[in-house]
């Protein structure tokens, strides 16, 4: 059955793409500037890339779920309930990395 | 007054039945679950690279002295400096980068598409899934190329434990460091490459069903959304992949 009804196209919501096309230019520049850390700090503060690294990181993934994915404006259940269970990787990546030195440790 | 009644009784309701409590559809919700699961999966992989990458000792030199060994973890923008036509030259992680580009530009098309959805767009949303599959097969054969580039390997090639040479990689021998070097590129990109591959499939269906017209049809465009969850994931993961295993 074909709908005889033409389909109501609402107009471009100029505010949300330019929203989109913020988040985007952050994300850019986020990448470039770990670029930037990556050849400009000597591999010998190796804790202190390591550390830059994974908080941009954290902040582009925070950028990436709350506009792209929308989970920003989504309901405080639905939010808790995705990013709560997270935490269980934030436990394996500190036993495991306790467990890779005590490895070290034991071989070398 | 009777309206903070009502709010009062809505509340109490919420998780009563009878309403979503958290505003989402079932397919909706139920992405966001398998999402999660993934999640778990891939940071057991990248936490596993972590493990085995700190139980070996680390290059300590300068790193204009460093050499391919079998007796350390190799630093990555060592091993990932190569970018097609241009052979020879050093280029330190510039592919992978413009590789992250172009997945982000996916993303980025991606949300274009949802937004055009969400306004009845038939137009747009064949528009800008149209680019999201294009940065979605332009990603898989950058990945395609660094894949055959790695396994290749170098003209010098490096010695093994047993003191001969090998060149390039596979999953029991490298190049490039220990032997788990290799075998966790492989894995991890491996599996993130098979998640955008399965990306760009469901992303052809969906623009599929949208140039058919079949979503118009059924009155929304939800499947879009659905299925861009499912693409910002795999633009979210490789943001990590990136992070641990070519930058740090």
């Amino acid at each position: 059955m074909q709908q005889n009804t033409p389909i109501d196209v609402k107009p471009i919501d100029k505010d949300k793409v330019k929203m989109f096309l913020r988040v985007t230019l952050y994300l850019f520049v986020i990448t470039v500037f770990e670029f930037a850390i990556a050849f400009t700090v000597p591999h010998e503060y190796k804790w202190v890339r390591i550390f830059i690294f994974v908080a941009l990181t954290i902040v582009k993934a925070y950028y990436i779920m709350s506009e792209f994915m929308h989970l920003g404006h989504e309901k405080g259940a639905l939010k808790m309930s995705i990013l709560f269970p997270l935490l269980f990787v934030a436990f394996l990546l500190f036993i495991l990395l306790f467990q890779a030195d005590a490895i070290f440790q034991a071989v070398y | 007054m009777s309206s903070t009644a009502i709010e009062i009784e809505e509340k109490e309701d919420l998780w009563g039945g009878g309403v979503s409590p958290m505003n989402v559809s079932y397919g909706k919700l139920m992405m966001w679950f398998f999402l999660l699961s993934d999640a778990f999966t891939f940071s057991a992989l990248l936490i596993t690279y972590g493990l085995i990458r700190f139980s070996h000792p680390a290059f300590d030199g300068a790193i204009d002295d460093f050499v391919f060994s079998q007796e350390y973890w190799p630093v990555p923008e060592v091993v990932f400096e190569a970018v097609p036509f241009l052979h020879g030259v050093h280029l330190p992680l510039i592919f992978v980068g413009f590789m992250t580009f172009v997945l982000i530009l996916s993303s980025v098309t991606m949300v274009l598409a949802v937004e055009a959805g969400e306004r009845m767009d038939r137009k747009g949303v064949e528009k800008w899934m149209l680019w999201t599959l294009l940065g979605g097969i332009a990603f898989l054969s950058c990945q395609a190329w660094e894949w055959s580039h790695f396994i290749t390997g170098t003209d010098m090639g490096s010695k093994l434990l047993d003191g001969s040479i090998f060149h390039g990689a596979n999953l029991t021998m490298n190049e490039y460091g220990p032997p788990n070097f290799a075998a966790l590129f492989f894995f991890i990109t491996g599996f993130h490459g098979f998640h955008v591959f399965s990306g760009v499939m469901l992303n052809f269906m969906v623009f599929f069903q949208a140039v058919t017209g079949k979503l118009e049809r059924t009155g929304h465009y939800e499947m879009i959304e659905k299925v861009g969850l499912y693409w910002h994931f795999v633009d979210l993961v490789w943001v990590f992949v990136f992070t641990f295993f070519y930058l740090v």
